[in-house]
């Protein structure tokens, strides 16, 4: 069994990783990714100070002067760009690396003069250390994580437009300038309670990586920190788990480790933004543009013969179009198992639904040509010359007009005009204007 | 306020203050600038900027690059700082009257990746109304969806918005002016980079606008369409070189002052509308 510390100290850091899922999504939208990172940094020249003033064992102490630096730069964060010619990337750089800077100084200073034992107490806030955490100090931790989660919440439409349009929010009277203050304030206590548990370096990691995975999942602004909280509770109960389970990891890696993982799962599976989906989307588009080519080339090559079959080769095909000799293998077969084409693959003719489909195919791309000719400057934004059903997209009168001008040109596909004898039970396939 | 503003779902019918019924009635004009200018690091931008916007006017605002246009309406919202100067929105200052006014920034101003959808956007538009942590009811709802139905995106509302079109985010981003329910709209190149169709939306758009009595301060580009749009043309490069009804002030004398002659092809536009007026 677990002991009432491990349990704790579980609870501490899912909820310091549900506060910072769901900060970060702003951050990500906010391009402001790194500010988590310059407010860790920042946070240690005050956790220095507070060392030097009241020692190791008092770990509010120590939280609040990191907190007075941590702000300090979340201040000059938010002022910096808005003051001078300096943008917010070089502000975020310009507050890490002068705070860091200062405080690695103030920290050889402790170093110098104090012994190792009592070190281990500032080492704990650099690094990361859950292990030698008590429950008076992750019940000041979940105490100010939930506080920060209320205000999360009692802002969220403030935060949301100040998030999407900051110009808007001012012309309708928000005070953009308290409220990004408060935002980054928020970014600033989160990171310095953070600090204790997973370090100085990776408290970044926490903000960000459960945020932009949950970002993949999702285009809805409140799933997106709802999940974000998820994982970055998973992350916090899960990495302090195992970090307790080997005792000699120390924690705040091995919870970063975690938030990769559920970062890397996501990218690769998740539905509409992943790796995955994206490939197989591309993979399918190639071979319904691929099947399109295939039955627009044999369409042309067959129309004269019209309604007889007219046998073809793949070198017909292959002087039509650009394609390879591999390619055109591969399309036939794929047409021959479709049920498109009869004979084999050297030989082939159009099968009665290679007909049917082919004169559907180039029916379609005839009327987005007559369209793009005649209508588009009225709405050009229309033309989608992949969707099968052009009456799908464009209004029906429209297409009505459309398909006559077809007719009017001798344009329309012949297995799509008077069906013949054998071909009766193909129909014809919709309202064709005029006939 | 809530609660008017939840009745009110059309432009012509909405939420207007009695009070601010009154004013409107008793005769201050919409806008009133004087002595506006305004710096970006002591190099200043706009000089002197003077001008009254009658109501129910929709009123150009033409200039070359880097005239100060964008500025221009930025600083009378309040969004860029004024060096100096005065903005009246119906005899009282901006800040105070805020609420009626809509506002339609650049597309080209915000992250169109941002995990909303249309209606998302448009319901933004409600928020002043709502005030601090309220969350939107479902008569924002109603009317943010009667918004979208003006420009004719109503099919769309739950579409995230970076799946939309050029002309429908910015045809979104006028549904959301519309749900400020305001009185005076400054609108921030709403034509540029829009399909036919998203421009036919616009002006009628406009238009009835102007027939409700609205008045608009729109930022637009192309001297060739801005003698249709609009009942009044500001000039403007970093001062007001011409300002009054359209066809007095599109003059080939004024546009010369305005642009320099820097370009050929202004001369040869400054001509043709010479030409089309005579």
């Amino acid at each position: 069994m677990i002991s009432y510390n491990t349990a704790i100290v579980l609870i501490g850091t899912s909820i310091l990783g549900a506060v910072s899922g769901v900060l970060g999504c702003y951050m990500v939208l906010r391009r402001r990714a790194l500010l988590g990172d310059a407010l860790a940094h920042a946070a240690l020249p005050g956790l220095c100070i507070a060392f030097m003033i009241v020692g190791a064992r008092n770990f509010v102490a120590l939280l609040g002067g990191a907190l007075v630096t941590a702000l300090a730069g979340s201040w000059m964060v938010t002022v910096i760009p808005r003051r001078t010619r300096i943008k917010e990337d070089a502000a975020i750089g310009i507050v890490l690396s002068v705070l860091f800077g200062l405080g690695i100084v103030l920290s050889r200073m402790i170093q110098n003069r104090t012994t190792e034992g009592s070190k281990a107490g500032l080492d704990s806030f650099i690094f990361g250390k859950t292990a030698g955490m008590i429950a008076q100090d992750i019940y000041v931790i979940s105490a100010v994580g939930l506080g920060v989660l209320a205000l999360i919440v009692l802002f969220y439409k403030e935060f949301k437009i100040l998030a999407f349009d900051q110009d808007f929010a001012s012309v309708q009277g928000w005070p953009v300038l308290w409220l990004d203050g408060l935002m980054m304030g928020l970014v600033g206590v989160t990171t310095v309670i953070g600090l204790p548990a997973v370090g100085l370096a990776l408290m970044a990691a926490m903000l960000i990586i459960p945020a932009a995975a949950a970002r993949f999942w999702t285009d809805r602004l409140l799933v997106m920190i709802i999940l974000a909280g998820i994982f970055g509770l998973l992350t916090g109960l899960l990495g302090t788990a195992a970090s307790a389970r080997w005792a000699n990891v120390p924690a705040g890696p091995v919870i970063i480790l975690v938030g990769t993982g559920i970062f890397g799962v996501s990218m690769l599976i998740s539905p509409r933004r992943g790796v995955v989906a994206r490939g197989v989307r591309h993979l399918r588009l190639r071979r319904r543009i691929a099947r399109q080519n295939l039955l627009r080339t044999l369409y042309e090559l067959s129309e004269a013969q019209w309604p007889e079959a007219t046998r073809l080769t793949p070198l017909d095909l292959m002087k039509e179009r650009a394609w390879d000799p591999a390619g055109t293998a591969r399309l036939v077969k794929a047409g021959l198992r479709e049920g498109l084409i009869e004979g084999d693959a050297d030989r082939f003719s159009l099968t009665d639904t290679g007909w049917r489909d082919a004169a559907q195919v180039v029916k379609v791309h005839r009327l987005w040509e007559i369209f793009l000719i005649e209508e588009a400057q009225v709405a050009p934004g229309y033309v989608d010359r992949d969707a099968e059903q052009i009456e799908h997209v464009l209004p029906p009168d429209l297409v009505d007009r459309l398909q006559a001008r077809l007719v009017e040109l001798d344009l329309l596909p012949k297995p799509l005009r008077e069906v013949p004898e054998r071909h009766a039970a193909l129909a014809p396939i919709e309202r064709v204007a005029g006939s | 306020m809530i609660s008017q503003s939840s009745e009110a779902t059309e432009v012509s019918a909405s939420a207007k203050c009695a009070a601010d019924e009154a004013v409107a009635k008793a005769g201050p004009l919409p806008v009133t600038v004087r002595d506006l200018t305004v710096a970006y690091h002591r190099k200043p931008v706009l000089w002197d900027v003077e001008f009254e916007a009658p109501e129910g006017r929709l009123i150009g605002i033409i200039g070359p690059n880097g005239a100060g246009k964008s500025t221009l309406i930025k600083a009378m919202l309040g969004v860029v700082p004024r060096a100096s100067g005065e903005v009246l929105i119906y005899g009282e200052s901006f800040e105070r009257r805020r609420r009626l006014v809509g506002y339609v920034p650049q597309r080209e101003a915000v992250d169109w990746d941002f995990p909303v959808d249309a209606l998302d956007v448009v319901m933004m538009g409600r928020y002043g109304r709502v005030g601090w942590i309220r969350r939107p009811g479902r008569a924002d709802r109603a009317a943010a969806m009667e918004c979208l139905e003006k420009v004719g995106m109503q099919e769309f509302a739950r579409r995230q918005i970076s799946q939309l079109s050029g002309g429908q985010q910015q045809r979104v981003f006028l549904a959301r002016a519309l749900a400020q329910e305001a009185q005076i709209y400054f609108m921030d190149e709403p034509f540029s980079g829009v399909d036919a169709a998203t421009e036919k939306a616009i002006v009628s758009l406009l238009h009835e606008l102007r027939d409700a009595g609205r008045t608009c301060l729109i930022v637009h580009h192309d001297l060739n369409t801005a003698k249709d749009y609009f009942d009044d043309i500001l000039l403007l490069n970093m001062r007001v070189v011409a300002f009054g009804p359209t066809d007095q002030t599109l003059t080939s004398e004024n546009l010369r002052r305005t642009y320099g002659g820097r370009l050929a092809i202004l001369d040869e536009a400054a001509s043709a509308l010479a030409n089309a007026r005579r």
